[in-house]
């Protein structure tokens, strides 16, 4: 509950012990040194949501935004499993990022300016294109989000949902009363208690929160209004450019597999490919992972350990019943469009 | 009570022979200057280090620093204000001051009503009547020993289970309890309310001038004239004849059901009153405590003592226990008053938006943690100090009247 508060303290704790800023070392890159002395990558998620990063019955976590962790981790380390997992909830997630908690944040955070120019901190790409959407209760006979004037919304403090929605409602000339709670399970109760008429986050969240209602999400609607751009990502300390790169091309190589039909069960055949874009992507040629300061075939690890960007989505998200959509390769008619890697 | 009150301390104090200041060690005044020099200098030096060390780290990591963002524009919306807000024009510094003012509703209602449920709890564990006792002390030690945080979620949960508006509870006219809170109706503000307002402070005044001055006939007469009937007058009848000679407008505002909600009247949201239900029956257990170990301090033979003068049980605890019961209940309460002030922070667990609420929605938006959190620490730090000044202030009232 108050670990905003704490991690507050952390970071000026930490802001006012170190004499200076870490100084540039061996690899170039603090973070990377970090990380493998530790031997273990440190990966924000949240507090639990299905399809991002839950834990499930044996307790690993699963998701989306786990595996992009465990994509990097296999990128630094050669092994997927070398990772802890740290959950957040939306109001203690950057400071835990700047006072150095965690080495790299996917927590389904949304990339905006403001973000960027006062966080210290900096977007490496964009893991899932999202919206915020509305759910509410089929009973209410709610058809569009037009019709919610004078409506009770539960929504997370902190969050760019909140400001999206006070923006939305101000330009249909709509009023709501917000709910504010930080706890997802507990903001989650009250809307079921009604409490709320309404309950907003980005709609891959509504979706995953309707499939964890089991036999009884027929009770709850997605209203049709999708009201913002969302685009998820994974967040990284500003100021060390080699770990920075180090993750966007993780998310590039896992996009790229995908494009050029390279999976967890093929890959080691594909080894043997006489694509030049494969065997680059591979490290079968060149030496780009090297110059990039990581193993020459750090694609190989990420897609035997996780997959290409297609299994990730199949094995996390799919289940919950959420369309590939503009989340599919800008070949098919989506908005990943991975750089050539050369 | 008698005469001539001879005090040492009232003694004017015979002044040591004046001796120039050496600058010798061997001078207890000069090396008393020169420590508090060191140390002054030190604490100085210490947080002029903290103070260019977090800004030169802030800079380096790229951190926005410094308390422009008080005057942005905010965007976050708040679900109940004291003072108009609106997110499309409203700024940061507005938001962090509905948090100051929404913190300090919970604190001043939460104290006072905890204060009075306290007192009536502690003074009932020393009932004679068997039942009122037992039943105290079960209230006092289940109370106490549960953690005040899930309290506040059972009776957040407990709230939530009220019906919906359409189903509402409907106990008066204009009334209503939902689980969007309590709706009660409103009187309209006019400008004669401001007229029979000030003729109750008048009223107020001529109470206090009458009850001294009745205390001032019981003392030359013995018989203490009634007080009652004046100060009904002042309170009650002076400031409705204002309002009625005023044209007497009475205009209520009664809360209807439209679409989603209630609108018009007044809202007593759930989130506030769980955390202020929480918090009163938590703290009360404790004040109780407090209560009943300050009239036992009160030795016995007062009670006899006024039992021999033909005193009724209740004007004794009224006369003679509790003044004197007072001065043992005062400091211990004043750290209950702070406690529940501080335990007010919880509310981000309920959803309730005081000042920890919206400073650390605030420093995630702006992302300025270092300043977010000092703003807490400041409005802690001052309704704290402002609390125990007044405590303090009273406490030493009190403690005059022992001789």
């Amino acid at each position: 509950m108050k670990r905003h508060i704490l991690s507050g303290a952390m970071l000026l704790g930490a802001t006012l012990a170190f004499a200076a800023p870490a100084a540039a070392q061996g690899s170039g890159s603090a973070t990377i040194d970090t990380i493998k002395s530790r031997g273990m990558l440190v990966c924000g998620v949240s507090t639990g949501v299905a399809g991002f990063s839950l834990a499930d019955s044996k307790g690993v976590v699963q998701g989306i935004d786990a595996d992009t962790c465990r994509a990097v981790a296999a990128a630094v380390l050669g092994d997927v499993s070398k990772i802890r997992f740290v959950p957040l909830n939306t109001t203690n997630r950057f400071t835990a990022l700047q006072a150095g908690e965690i080495d790299l944040l996917v927590r389904s955070t949304t990339w905006t300016l403001g973000r960027e120019a006062n966080l210290g901190l900096l977007f490496a790409g964009i893991n899932f294109y999202d919206g915020t959407g509305f759910m509410v209760k089929s009973a209410s006979g709610v058809k569009s989000v037009k019709e919610l004037d004078g409506a009770t919304v539960c929504v997370q403090p902190g969050t760019s949902t909140e400001l999206a929605i006070a923006d939305y409602f101000r330009l249909n000339k709509l009023k709501f009363t917000p709910v504010l709670i930080q706890d997802q399970n507990e903001i989650q109760n009250t809307y079921l208690a009604g409490r709320c008429d309404s309950y907003s986050t980005d709609a891959s969240g509504l979706a995953a929160f309707r499939f964890q209602q089991g036999p009884k999400a027929e009770e709850q609607v997605l209203l049709p209004e999708i009201i913002s751009k969302e685009p998820l990502g994974m967040m990284v300390r500003k100021g060390d450019d080699k770990f920075f790169d180090v993750v966007r091309w993780t998310l590039f190589a896992m996009l790229q597999a995908e494009e050029s039909g390279v999976t967890s069960k093929n890959v080691d055949e594909m080894l043997k490919s006489t694509n030049p874009d494969i065997r680059r992507l591979l490290g079968a040629e060149g030496d780009l992972g090297k110059a990039m300061g990581v193993d020459n075939k750090f694609a190989v690890s990420i897609i035997k350990g996780v997959g290409n960007y297609a299994e990730m989505w199949d094995r996390t998200v799919a289940p919950l019943g959420i369309p590939r959509g503009i989340n599919n390769l800008w070949n098919k008619g989506g908005l990943h469009y991975p750089p050539p890697i050369r | 009570m008698s005469g001539a009150v001879i005090d040492p301390r009232q003694a004017p104090i015979r002044a040591a022979p004046k001796k120039a200041l050496s600058l010798s060690w061997s001078d207890p005044r000069f090396r008393n200057i020169v420590w508090q020099v060191v140390v002054l200098g030190t604490v100085a030096l210490i947080v002029w280090y903290l103070v260019q060390n977090t800004t030169r780290n802030l800079a380096a990591r790229r951190i926005a620093t410094g308390f422009a963002f008080l005057g942005r524009t905010a965007g976050i919306p708040i679900g109940e204000a004291l003072i108009d807000y609106d997110p499309s024009i409203s700024t940061y510094g507005r938001a962090l001051l509905i948090g100051l003012l929404n913190t300090l509703k919970v604190a001043v209602v939460g104290v006072v009503l905890a204060t009075i449920l306290g007192t009536l709890l502690g003074i009932a564990r020393l009932s004679k009547n068997w039942l009122i006792a037992r039943l105290s002390a079960i209230y006092v030690e289940v109370i106490r020993d549960l953690p005040v945080l899930l309290q506040l979620l059972f009776w957040y949960t407990a709230l939530q289970g009220l019906p919906t508006p359409k189903n509402s509870f409907h106990p008066l006219p204009g009334v209503f309890l939902s689980n969007r809170g309590i709706k009660i109706p409103v009187v309209e503000w006019e400008t004669p309310f401001w007229w029979a307002l000030a003729a109750f402070v008048v009223g107020v005044i001529g109470t206090v001038a009458w009850s001294r001055s009745a205390t001032r006939q019981q003392e030359a007469t013995g018989v203490r004239p009634k007080v009652w009937p004046v100060a009904l007058g002042f309170l009650v009848g002076f400031p409705v004849l204002i309002w009625g000679a005023l044209g007497a407008p009475f205009a209520v505002e009664m809360p209807v059901l439209r679409g989603f909600n209630f609108t018009g009247g007044a809202t007593v949201s759930p989130e506030y009153s769980a955390l202020t239900l929480g918090l009163v029956i938590y703290t009360s257990s404790y004040i109780a405590e407090i209560v009943r170990s300050g009239i036992l301090a009160v030795p016995t033979g007062q009670w006899e003592a006024a039992g021999a003068l033909g005193m009724r049980s209740g004007t004794v605890l009224r006369k003679i226990v509790l003044p004197q019961a007072l001065r043992v209940i005062i400091p211990p309460m004043t750290s209950q008053y702070l406690n529940l002030t501080k335990n007010s922070s919880l509310a981000v667990a309920i959803g309730y938006q005081d000042i920890v609420s919206i400073a650390s929605t605030t420093l995630n938006q702006t992302g300025q943690a270092i300043e977010g959190i000092a703003a807490i620490m400041l409005v802690y730090l001052i309704i704290s100090l402002s609390i125990s000044l007044l405590m303090n202030w009273y406490n030493a009232r009190i403690a005059l009247v022992e001789r």
